[in-house]
């Protein structure tokens, strides 16, 4: 049985009053997303899940990449603005990179006047609790886990700069009265990344508690975290993986 | 691989619904097996008359990396010392694409080794090593089946059928 979490989180106060901030865009057509991830084969599948939901894509291996092509000079602090300003209506990027992670980029993001109005959505195949909360903190939007499907990309429209005069209010609206950070919806697990090591127990299968992880922050370190348990929940996943039925249908709707 | 392009030749329908049902029969045992997992069907969702090679080009990729990395590994395990946290670091990058193509067993096997990894096991590392080696030569044996029952399908003039 496939582990993936059905599940993501966003932040609470992201609401309608975000609107009132996005600039108009100059260019017409398809939104455009700057998705950014070290991985050769993870890159290709989010350009065609991006592609498949009608955005228009560009895809770079770096944060410092990502920060080239949004214009800002990776070594100015100053967030000075010189590039080519291809209007990127969200940045969707991998939490766990060489360098720069993702939670670095989203930092320069925020911190930069020109660019502070961009949605960043974060992608991260471990679901540290600690981390999810830094960037939730830091303004990202979500915190998507690995490996992505087609509705979470089709979940981002949502977040679309671009998109703001055909949001659905409703929608919105749910976005903004969900509690995601204490509610997780979980089918059958076999992947170790939902167990940190500090704030979980080994043999739980359940879904984790929600305690903030004490584990320190890793902006520029590595940013993988301790898989302790990993043994005794490969064990686990490899039992529920022999007796699961394949399950065709995704809480979330399906595709 | 081949793909049949141009005019395909219409085989009796009842032979293509074999070789539907063979391909259905067999991609279900690679699921019950746990060698692949429903990421690869919403893999296989990408694909369209757009992107007709959209699964076969991901697990392209996926075995050049993989290639790679393994190479990786056991280059940093004969080095002395061992830089396991090097080792892990190739491992996470493994897991994470052995899970976005839906290949299972690998991802777990991965799950294994980083376990080893933080322990800092010689012997652990070495046997996961060649796990992973092997499972990843299971893998590619697998889906070029796979690959070819498709093509065997969509030349016989038939659709390949969604496992949906």
């Amino acid at each position: 049985m496939d582990g993936h979490d059905v599940v993501s989180w966003r932040r609470r106060t992201h609401g309608i009053d975000a609107l009132d901030s996005l600039q108009p865009s100059s260019d017409s057509g398809e939104a455009h997303v700057l998705a950014v991830d070290d991985s050769l084969v993870d890159r290709k599948v989010i350009e065609r899940l991006l592609r498949i939901s009608s955005f228009r894509v560009t895809a770079v291996e770096s944060g410092s990449r990502a920060l080239q092509f949004l214009g800002l000079d990776e070594d100015k602090s100053s967030g000075h603005f010189d590039g080519l300003n291809l209007k990127v209506d969200l940045i969707i990027t991998d939490y766990c990179m060489p360098g720069m992670t993702g939670y670095d980029l989203l930092k320069r993001v925020k911190e930069s006047s020109a660019l502070r109005e961009i949605p960043v959505v974060i992608m991260s195949s471990e679901k540290v609790l600690a981390r999810i909360d830094r960037c939730l903190e830091e303004g990202a939007e979500e915190f998507i886990m690995k490996p992505v499907k087609l509705s979470d990309v089709k979940r981002l429209k949502v977040y679309m700069r671009r998109d703001s005069g055909e949001r659905n209010e409703s929608e919105a609206e749910n976005r903004v009265n969900v509690n995601p950070k204490r509610k997780l919806r979980e089918e059958e697990e076999d992947d170790d990344d939902n167990y940190d090591d500090s704030d979980l127990s080994a043999s739980s299968p359940s879904p984790p508690a929600c305690s903030v992880s004490s584990s320190p922050p890793s902006a520029s370190s590595s940013c993988l975290s301790s898989p302790s348990v990993a043994a005794t929940a490969a064990a686990a996943a490899a039992a529920s993986a022999s007796t699961a039925d394949k399950r065709w249908q995704r809480m979330n709707g399906g595709d | 691989m081949p793909r049949f392009h141009g005019q395909s030749n219409h085989a009796p329908v009842d032979i293509v619904n074999q070789l539907q049902k063979q391909y259905v029969d067999y991609l279900t045992s690679l699921f019950h097996e746990g060698v692949l997992d429903d990421q690869f069907t919403q893999l296989q969702k990408l694909q369209d008359e757009s992107n007709p090679d959209f699964t076969v080009e991901v697990a392209t990729l996926f075995f050049v990396d993989s290639d790679k990395l393994i190479n990786n590994m056991a280059a940093a395990l004969e080095r002395s010392p061992v830089d396991f946290k090097q080792v892990d670091a190739d491992v996470h990058q493994l897991k994470g694409s052995s899970s976005s193509i839906g290949a299972m067993r690998v991802k777990n096997l991965c799950i294994t080794f980083r376990s080893f990894c933080e322990t800092q096991s010689y012997e652990g590392c070495l046997i996961c090593l060649q796990q992973v080696k092997n499972e990843c030569a299971v893998l590619k044996d697998k889906l070029q089946n796979l690959f070819r029952m498709e093509q065997q399908i969509v030349g016989a003039g038939g659709s390949v059928p969604l496992m949906d």
